[in-house]
């Protein structure tokens, strides 16, 4: 059994997909960041099987919950402060993202018009489905984010 | 101030106030004729369309207003690499409106959001074409007296016409519409489509054949298949002649159905169906001029 301390202030993302944490710890930005940073993969997990889980150690307003429900809202966000739990936060699938996909439509604006943010507006909550705000092209690759 | 994307972008009711002042504009047209004296209209066409772009013209000069703009993009600052963003405040110091044109989908919208005088998208490449699906619903309302019960038959490209799309989900909002589409299988309509009709319980089929479903019809809406949207000419080739309405077809239809196109029309309409009393084309461009002056005046809020 590996152990990894407890933190003092940041945040715990437990049950991530096995496999995923790396892809997270990018979008998150945490590779351009100098907290520490603990990626546990294919932890035991009785609900999954296997989980990954992060911590970072962090002040905790810097993380972009919008980032990660658009990856995998059925991540657990933990908030610790003072080496306490203090939060679990729910996530949900925000309404609009912004710059964190890019739309590939070579018809869209966007492919030409320089400094013009990459919109993506959630169209079906039910299905995921995100769409471009400017050419209503669907993004379909979330399935394969997680 | 607002701006016009998407035929969505007014409600139901909305639209029955703009189409009743196209119908009073079309009783009355010297009532109108100086409603926009003094006004200017910038037409902002990046991409060529007579059509479009002379029905802008011809409202704006029928209100007493008058026009300018380009109608290529060669003959605009965008061919020295002007943004979209950049062009639209440039326009705002000029005119009091803009009709804007541009290959890229999305594009009218960035300029909206950068404007400070309304925008109208004229069409922005596959994705949507306002100010031909209120000319559609005009002519249909004009033409019929009401929007509700009917059955309509799309026939052509359903895949790429924009024209299409906006049509679908405009009429979507009306009660006991019934949707017929007619299309070869690699032009059939896209999903989302078919999803959202669906999703609202509203009765749809898609077939290959014309005339096997010519009888059931109220309305047909017949659509070209536009080489600008390939990327693969041989597709073109193969796909642009599957559907031709000529006199043979036309004889299996109801005696009250009417013919729709959004023109222009290459060869998809035979010419001897031009006098079949049901051919209402024609008459579609005229409410195209009568819906974009009702338009231009409700965006200026002049009404």
């Amino acid at each position: 059994m590996l152990n990894i301390g407890k933190i003092e202030e940041g945040f715990v993302l437990d049950h991530i997909k096995a496999g995923k944490s790396l892809q997270i710890y990018h979008h998150l930005g945490l590779d351009k960041m100098d907290s520490t940073v603990a990626i546990i993969r294919n932890a035991r997990s009785n609900k999954m099987g296997k989980k990954d889980i992060l911590k970072v150690e962090c002040d905790i307003d810097m993380l972009d919950l919008d980032v990660l429900a658009f990856i995998d809202h059925n991540i657990t966000v933990n908030v610790i402060k003072d080496g306490e739990i203090i939060d679990k936060k729910e996530l949900q699938l925000p309404k609009e993202i912004k710059n964190i996909i890019y739309c590939k439509n070579p018809r869209c604006i966007t492919s030409i018009e320089q400094g013009l943010p990459h919109i993506f507006v959630l169209s079906d909550e039910e299905k995921e489905i995100y769409r471009c705000k400017y050419c209503e092209e669907k993004y379909s690759e979330i399935k394969e984010l997680k | 101030m607002r701006h016009l994307m998407s035929p969505l972008d007014f409600s139901v009711e909305e639209l029955e106030k703009l189409f009743i002042l196209a119908n009073e504009i079309e009783k009355d047209p010297d009532r109108f004729k100086e409603k926009c004296k003094g006004k200017k209209l910038a037409t902002c066409f990046y991409e060529p369309s007579t059509r479009t772009r002379l029905s802008f013209e011809a409202a704006m000069i029928n209100l007493g207003g008058s026009v300018i703009g380009f109608s290529d993009a060669n003959s605009s600052s965008a061919a020295k690499g002007e943004s979209v963003s950049d062009t639209i405040r440039v326009i705002s110091c000029f005119a009091d409106i803009c009709a804007m044109r541009h290959p890229k989908e999305g594009a009218p919208m960035v300029a909206a959001s950068k404007s400070s005088i309304p925008v109208i998208n004229a069409g922005d490449g596959g994705h949507q074409h306002p100010t031909q699906t209120l000319t559609d619903l005009l002519t249909i309302r004009s033409l019929r007296g009401n929007i509700k019960n009917f059955t309509i038959g799309l026939c052509g490209d359903l895949k790429f016409g924009r024209t299409v799309h906006s049509l679908i989900n405009a009429l979507m909002r009306y009660p006991g519409i019934k949707f017929i589409f007619i299309s070869p299988p690699e032009l059939k309509v896209p999903d989302y489509i078919t999803s959202a009709l669906v999703d609202k319980g509203i009765e749809y089929k898609e077939v290959i054949s014309l005339e096997e479903v010519m009888s059931e019809l109220d309305f047909l809406y017949m659509t070209r298949v536009q080489r600008e949207r390939f990327f693969n000419e041989e597709d073109y080739v193969r796909l642009k002649d599957f559907y031709i309405l000529n006199k043979e077809k036309m004889a299996l239809a109801k005696d009250d159905m009417l013919v729709l196109h959004p023109l222009p029309r290459v060869n998809e309409i035979s010419v001897d169906v031009d006098d079949d009393p049901r051919a209402a084309y024609f008459k579609q461009v005229k409410y195209g001029v009568y819906v974009r002056m009702a338009l231009i005046l409700t965006l200026l809020e002049l009404v």
